[in-house]
């Protein structure tokens, strides 16, 4: 009895430690995940025909490169920065890949100048947020218009078709998994870990709650965002490349507007647009959530004006939650 | 493991679903280029009239926007849905060829009504057309010239920049205007961009009145892009300056017949094309239509019908032209 008298003091100062179901419940991917299984539910209630996991993985890689995306622009986010361009990257780079393959070069290097196009995308972004430290959400808006701009350029307002062997990234089944979707689980568990486990990614999370801090603490801030906008690029220009695969034949307009999805994925998943919190489980959950409600409404007929309606709704509903929760968790 | 017993699960599931479909009604889709759009309403009129006398159930869906990959989810949907005959408005004249090869692998009748995909007539099984679009450019030409006393600037307002049908008839009409002289005298100052959107095209048209104060015609060889550049020379009272036609809906261009504004303009029956696409599939399917170039067929209203090359099928020969005296009679 009197040991707990005395204890009860010292321990006032310190928050008493919550239950462990409790830490999980105010994360803002159990939210997300909830949502997951109400639009399954949802779903599969509106038509007979959706629940059916061939379909749903089928339609999922054709959101799958917008997603891989995002995985990483999660980590964008999460340091404080944004990027708007990485969709208009993977036309441009896509555009620049289908070129350089009509025009004779052999497809593996066609694949490495596209991979070195993105690179060079994300470079660029790197130099002007980074070097020039101007705004990254001003910055991408610009590189966003010049790379649609360039990719319209390049291919013109036709299509650049790829060989029929190239055709098909979507159709390479791994355990009766679309290849595009078995790319983004394993990137999706590598960025995990690397954002979770390493030193790395908790110097992301340090940048993006308070940068000044995190340089005065000896963290290499610079050096590491650039990183960052580096592999959005290089990412983005696989996506790219994957797209024009799936497709097969690649146009300036591939993945318009896509960035908005890819920001859509990171907000629902519970990343807070300012930086500093998310995860990559979060990301990951959101993008199944927006493709399980989007072909469950597309599968049951539902009018796109309603479909819309839903989504914006979703979006609303997953960053108020994520502030209250936030702000419930902050002290 | 689970998910394979999953998986499993639902292709018997699936597959009883369909035997037991089987017996009912086949099931056709038509998918728009996007929604809001009123020249589909008149096209699924069609289909809906068709459905309603052949005995088929019937559905109309469209994304909200007209990308070229915005149709794919939708085509993927009804592959789903087990439909028996999918009637699309391409978006795109490739980007949808995967998908489409997917739709027809599983058996499903692939029909591109109101615009094909040009260049990969191998991925879809016919089309269907009101006219022959190659003539259409030409009579266009025609069309304005007859307005404007064959003399003077004229300006192309059309849909997006990819728009295929769009641009292969204002081919036509630059061919038109190099070839034949009788047109020596008219010139194509500007060809722009309303993206099938009433505000840009709207836009579009007041720049063209702005650039080229000389203009003496406008053809906009789509439905918004008429009803925008009647709107303008409206507003601005100039109808007897700027003559505008095109392609239009009469339903949405009676007030500006009938005050002036728009002297002539042409289209086709958007509802026979509908009414032409059920007819045609549910033959197909039945075995009385051969799918063969060459080959005739008899569909109610419309008469005989040939398939022509590329299985290419017309609703009529030669556009209508509406004017004053004969709007009222169209309802579309």
């Amino acid at each position: 009895m009197s040991t707990i008298k005395t204890a009860a003091p010292a321990q006032a100062d310190i928050s008493p430690v919550r239950p462990r179901w409790q830490t999980l419940l105010i994360r803002p991917e159990t939210m997300t995940f909830m949502l997951l299984v109400v639009g399954v539910f949802a779903g599969s209630l509106l038509s007979p025909f959706f629940l059916d996991l061939s379909y749903i993985l089928r339609s999922f890689t054709l959101y799958s490169e917008l997603a891989i995306v995002a995985l990483v622009l999660t980590m964008v986010i999460i340091a404080g920065e944004i990027d708007l361009s990485p969709a208009a990257n993977m036309a441009l780079s896509a555009c620049i890949f289908a070129w350089a393959q009509a025009s004779g070069v052999p497809i593996p290097l066609a694949i490495v100048i596209g991979l070195l196009s993105g690179l060079a995308m994300g470079a660029l972004n790197a130099f002007l947020v980074i070097g020039l430290q101007l705004p990254s959400i001003i910055v991408t808006i610009g590189t966003l218009t010049l790379f649609r701009g360039l990719a319209q350029v390049l291919a013109g307002d036709k299509s650049i078709r790829v060989p029929e062997w190239f055709i098909g990234v979507d159709k390479i089944m791994l355990a009766g998994v679309p290849l595009p979707v078995v790319l983004f689980i394993v990137l999706a568990i590598g960025l995990g870990i690397v954002l979770g486990g390493t030193i790395f990614g908790r110097n992301i999370y340090q940048i993006g709650t308070n940068e000044v801090a995190a340089r005065h603490a000896g963290i290499r801030s610079a050096r590491i965002k650039s990183t960052l906008f580096l592999l959005v690029g290089l990412v983005a220009s696989v996506a790219g490349i994957m797209t024009a695969s799936r497709l097969g034949s690649v146009r300036y307009d591939i993945a318009l507007g896509g960035e908005l999805q890819m920001v859509l994925m990171a907000m629902l998943g519970g990343t807070y647009i300012f930086g500093g919190r998310g995860t990559i489980l979060g990301t990951f959950l959101a993008a199944w959530l927006l493709v399980i409600v989007s072909t469950g409404m597309i599968v049951a007929n539902v009018l796109p004006a309603v479909q819309l309606v839903v989504l914006g709704g979703l979006l609303i509903v997953a960053i108020i939650a994520t502030n209250l929760i936030y702000s419930r968790t902050q002290r | 493991m689970f998910k394979k017993a999953l998986v499993l699960g639902l292709a018997a599931g699936l597959a009883f679903a369909s035997t037991a479909m089987a017996q009912d009604a086949l099931k056709i889709v038509y998918i728009g280029k996007n929604t809001g759009n009123p020249y589909f309403d008149s096209i699924t009129g069609g289909f809906v009239d068709a459905c309603e006398s052949l005995g088929c159930e019937f559905e109309f869906v469209a994304p909200a926007t007209a990308e070229a990959t915005s149709q794919i989810p939708f085509i993927e949907a009804q592959i789903q849905r087990g439909v028996n005959v999918i009637g699309i408005a391409p978006n795109s004249p490739d980007a949808l060829n995967q998908v489409l090869d997917d739709a027809r692998s599983k058996g499903i009748l692939v029909l591109t009504v109101n615009g094909d995909i040009t260049g990969n007539e191998q991925y879809r099984d016919a089309t269907i057309l009101p006219v022959n679009f190659d003539i259409v450019g030409r009579d266009q030409v025609e069309m304005v010239g007859s307005l404007i006393g064959y003399e003077g600037e004229i300006a192309i307002l059309s849909a997006t920049t990819e728009a295929p049908d769009q641009n292969k008839w204002i081919v036509g009409m630059n061919e038109t205007l190099k070839a034949d002289a009788k047109y020596a005298k008219m010139s194509l100052v500007a060809t722009v961009y309303g993206d099938d959107q009433p505000e840009k095209s709207t836009t579009e048209m007041e720049a063209l009145l702005s650039n080229f104060p000389n203009l003496k015609g406008v053809i906009a060889p789509t439905t918004v892009g008429i009803a925008a550049a009647a709107q303008v020379v409206q507003s601005r009272g100039i109808a007897d300056k700027v003559a505008v036609t095109g392609l239009g809906l009469p339903s949405e261009m009676r007030d500006f017949v009938k005050d002036g504004t728009v002297k002539a303009f042409q289209l086709w029956s958007p509802y026979n094309e509908g009414w032409l696409a059920v007819h045609f599939a549910l033959g197909v399917i039945d075995g009385s239509i051969k799918n063969e170039v060459g080959s005739t067929f008899e569909v109610p209203n419309l008469g005989t019908i040939t398939i022509n090359a590329n299985n290419s099928i017309n609703t009529q020969a030669e556009l209508t032209t509406f004017n004053a005296e004969n709007i009222d009679s169209f309802d579309f």
